[in-house]
């Protein structure tokens, strides 16, 4: 038993209810009690989907479990069936029906219905969200190609020049409540386009069953979500032979390596090198002298393992911060985050549990948070700017306007996403500085607002604890006073610098001589 | 009774279950945390209808069972106790700890009430442990609120005082309003159930007299019959015509007047119809759908038709109690259609050949149907919204008026482009 107060991932079920909405001409039955409907807000209200979810909730009551659930849920399929007609039925169930075996998906196969039919089990007490879409898009694959297996050569991924065509690709993972999944499926079409190779099928997102059956017209998988496609790839990869990416186009160096990948992986010439270092603005952004600042600025990273990685790859080497804390909710990704992670000398974060990446913020005393929507406010209390880079979804992050996070203008993107922050910082710190101007109006609110840390809170919350501590630190007068001369969002960091300085030697006051003593230590 | 059609439906539902109502009654008690021994689902339940990020830790939370949990019962038990143990020392403020039941707690048939047993034993005098089921094999949104109540009702002490117990959560501002006017009336001991303390729980006995503010308490007023109390049979105080009647069977069950009463409330029906005009404007003669949800769908009804003219076309409603609703549906027009019970697919069918100018509808639904050029208001406003009471009359109708105005601007033809 796990206590949760919050989870950055639903059930495996509401992952299979993602692949399901994101595609057509396919329904779920879903084995649930009415309480499981809640899922539909997810996309009607956080996507502001114009359709409900294809999905079919049994709705079974305490008093059907004396009785025969069984027969409500082929009640339930035969409706479903008759009033949507779908090309391909999912069948599944919710935590609850996993524990009255019902067995939905063979009951549904039991009805002789001519469609492909996916039972879907997926293990509710052990797996989560992601899981669960990548074991649907793999079931349902696996099902509509299987009789295709056997009578079909391996794919040659060089075919296209013998048949006289461009090169063909699918782009896999994309999903609803995926992040900027909607956008960065229009910009690396986009890219493919202009490198001559066409895209064959995009799935799940607007997939229908007839496209998942014409996967085997390309010759290989774009896996653009590893979380979500890998298995599906690897099983397309085992049974026809087709190769897929492994390079996640989020970045200015991964986007290059990305599409030199794809050209490798196809025997295309790779023509127009050059111009691809000066597709995006993010490289002269990033150079121009008004960029130095970001130099060394210290960020922390969490977030799903797609996203983090490559966070963390662009922060380091595109915009010149220091990663001083990078983690993954995706267990399911945990040992390439660990790799990444041990890259940048650091320890990953793998956790659901988000008071721990709260306290591994603090530790880490970043200037800048990269993370979900939870380290978003984890990082509003701190006084910390943040910006978000990963699922789970909120509202605002299915913007309006075009802003994907992959290609060119996804790079563009997270540019001005992690930049406006700070620069935001920077404002703050000049608050900071000019708050005595008599110019300066009291009151000048900054985008922290009121949670953004003061000196006072600083000195004030931490007394208390100075004066009980085992360590017995004081800080005198002329400390304080120093402290409160240095620019807020590294203050925190000076403090405690500072302390563990004093701990080390053994000094019980700090003056403000230790804080440069400290100082001139630590650089 | 007025003759109103009562039809019945099953199938597939679009509705929340009982563990929803934890997000206002964990506001209406802050001295008390719920935790759902449940799964993953319910834990994404609660934070996605909730809102929950805005909290640095909210005091409600799910013990999540695993695979482990399920393979025996005793280690499951343990589990619990361990828990309970880490939230307790983390939360030492808390005072009541809820524990709630959920479908998969109920089909494994963890015995919740024998672990609050156990652990009262164990932190006696300093935390206090009920427990309810808010699974949605049993209850329905509303109903989990009933479910807490109830589970309440044994920790009340007995008094013979007589006194007016409001009963359902109500917004403190609306509370606050509803008792000046009753001490105005001449009615000075009133209290609350919940009350703002979960700790300060009314004492209740033969002379207390139950005024029910939430019309969704089927069991907790069973309960409170069985502890002596009377039940004041009265409409439920939403406009101005049931907020009326209410506080008079109220000043009837303490023998004050009813020229009293007026003399207290005219002044506000007066300021209230003034206010309610301009939302009647909107409202008249429009077509009203309300699909099932919160259980306040037939004092909705009741208000839309009867103060703001709206007509009637469906009345749906998860579960209906014809005892305690009887007061309400004796002031429905004849003929409304209520509809207990859902087949989500049979309704909308029913909601798209209707046409209706306005669907009252859970989250799930609402977008679609704008997407069909339905216009819709959702339901789960109106369990966080202040809508009691005469003073609110107006605001509770600028609920239903307000997505009909906008789309009136949006598709407003007027606009002088050049």
């Amino acid at each position: 038993m796990e206590l949760t107060l919050w989870t950055y991932e639903g059930p495996p079920h509401v992952g299979a209810m993602r692949i399901a909405s994101s595609m057509k001409e396919i329904h779920y039955v879903l084995h649930a009690p009415q309480g499981d409907t809640y899922a539909d807000l997810l996309f009607t209200m956080i996507e502001r989907r114009g359709q409900r979810p294809p999905v079919t909730y049994t709705t079974f009551q305490a008093r059907d479990l004396g009785g025969d659930t069984a027969e409500l849920v082929k009640k339930n399929i035969k409706e479903a069936v008759e009033r949507f007609k779908p090309k391909t039925l999912l069948v599944g169930e919710s935590c609850t029906a996993e524990l009255i075996q019902d067995q939905p998906g063979a009951l549904a196969k039991g009805m002789g219905f001519d469609m492909p039919i996916v039972n879907l089990e997926l293990p509710a007490y052990s797996k989560k969200e992601n899981w669960g879409a990548s074991e649907t898009l793999y079931q349902l694959t696996r099902t509509l190609l299987k009789e295709k297996v056997s009578s079909s050569d391996k794919i040659n991924p060089f075919r296209w020049r013998e048949l006289g065509r461009r090169p063909k690709v699918n782009i896999l993972g994309p999903s609803l409540l995926g992040f900027r999944c909607r956008d960065d499926v229009i910009e690396i079409q986009r890219i493919l386009s202009e490198q001559g190779i066409d895209t064959n099928v995009v799935a799940p997102l607007g997939a229908s069953p007839d496209d998942i059956e014409r996967l085997i017209d390309a010759e290989i998988n774009i896996c653009l979500y590893k979380e979500i496609a890998e298995a599906s790839c690897e099983w397309l990869k085992r049974n026809f032979g087709m190769e897929y990416t492994n390079t996640i186009p989020i970045g200015i160096k991964n986007t290059i390596e990305f599409i030199n990948e794809v050209h490798e992986k196809l025997d295309l010439p790779l023509t127009n090198k050059e111009e691809l270092e000066n597709k995006s603005k993010l490289p002269w952004y990033s150079k121009s002298v008004d960029s130095n600042y970001l130099t060394g600025k210290r960020v922390f990273i969490f977030g799903d393992g797609t996203h983090a990685i490559a966070a963390a790859k662009i922060a380091k080497e595109e915009l010149g911060f220091e990663v001083v804390g990078l983690g993954t909710y995706s267990r399911e990704m945990a040992r390439q985050v660990r790799a990444s992670a041990k890259d940048l000398n650091l320890e990953a974060l793998i956790t659901n549990n988000y008071l721990e990446v709260e306290d591994a913020m603090k530790k880490a005393a970043p200037e800048l948070v990269l993370g979900t929507q939870m380290e978003r406010h984890s990082a509003k209390r701190l006084g910390i700017p943040c910006s978000v880079i990963s699922t789970p979804m909120h509202v605002q992050d299915v913007p309006a306007r075009y802003s994907p996070q992959m290609g060119w203008e996804g790079a563009n993107v997270i540019f001005d996403d992690w930049v406006h922050p700070l620069m935001m910082g920077l404002e703050e710190h000049l608050i900071d500085m000019f708050k005595h101007d008599f110019e300066f109006v009291d009151g000048h609110q900054s985008h922290l607002g009121h949670t953004a840390t003061n000196t006072k809170d600083i000195l004030n919350s931490d007394e208390k604890k100075e004066k009980n501590g085992k360590e017995g630190i004081i800080w005198t007068e002329s400390g304080r006073a120093e402290l409160t001369k240095v620019p807020f969002f590294v203050r925190g960091k000076v403090k405690t610098n500072t302390e563990k300085y004093a701990i080390l030697r053994g000094i019980p006051e700090i003056s403000d001589e230790t804080l440069y003593d400290a100082k001139a230590y630590f650089s | 009774m007025s003759k109103v059609k009562f039809n019945k439906e099953t199938g597939p539902r679009e509705v929340f279950c009982g563990l929803t109502s934890i997000v206002w009654l964990h506001r209406r008690m802050p001295d008390a945390f719920f935790l759902v021994v449940g799964s993953r689902t319910c834990a994404h339940l609660i934070q996605s209808a909730a809102g929950v990020m805005i909290f640095a830790e909210p005091r409600f939370g799910t013990a999540i069972l695993e695979e482990k949990d399920l393979a025996g019962l005793a280690d499951a038990h343990e589990e619990l106790d361990r828990v309970v143990n880490d939230l307790i020392a983390r939360r030492p403020e808390i005072k009541t700890l809820f524990l709630v039941g959920s479908c998969p707690s109920e089909v494994i048939k963890l015995d919740l009430a024998t672990v609050a047993e156990k652990l009262n034993k164990r932190f006696l005098g300093q935390v206090r442990f009920v427990n309810y089921s808010g699974s949605g094999i049993e209850t329905t949104f509303t109903q989990g609120e009933d479910g807490a109540l109830k589970a309440l009702i044994p920790l009340m002490e007995s008094s013979n005082e007589e006194k007016l117990l409001l009963v359902g959560t109500l917004a403190n501002n609306v509370e606050d309003r509803f008792k000046k006017i009753f001490r105005n009336l001449g009615i000075s001991n009133i209290e609350s159930f919940p009350p703002r303390q979960s700790t300060e729980l009314p004492k209740i006995g033969k002379n207390t007299k139950v005024l029910l503010t939430q019309p969704y308490l089927s069991d907790t007023v069973r309960d409170l019959k069985h502890r002596g109390c009377e039940i004041i049979s009265a409409p439920f105080p939403l406009g101005i015509e049931g907020s009326t009647k209410w506080f008079l069977a109220a000043a009837k069950a303490f023998k004050i007047s009813e020229l009293k009463v007026h003399e207290i409330i005219s002044p506000l029906i007066n300021r209230a119809k003034l206010a309610l005009d301009a939302h009647k404007e909107i409202l008249k003669g429009k077509r009203l759908f309300l699909l099932p949800e919160s259980q306040l769908e037939i004092s909705l009804a009741r208000f839309l038709h009867n103060e703001c003219e709206m007509d009637l076309i469906e009345v749906g409603t998860p579960y209906l109690n014809k005892d305690l609703m009887k007061e309400e549906i004796n002031l429905l027009p004849d003929n409304t259609k209520i509809v207990e019970g859902q087949h989500v697919e049979k309704q909308l069918d029913r909601v798209r050949e209707s046409n209706p100018d306005l669907v009252v509808c859970g989250m799930g639904l609402a977008n679609p149907l704008e997407a069909e050029g339905i216009s819709t208001k959702w339901s789960i406003e109106m369990v966080f919204s202040p809508i009691h009471g005469i003073d609110q009359a107006a605001d509770l109708a600028g609920l239903f008026s307000k997505p009909l105005k906008r789309n009136q601007i949006l598709t407003s033809k007027t606009l002088v482009t050049h």
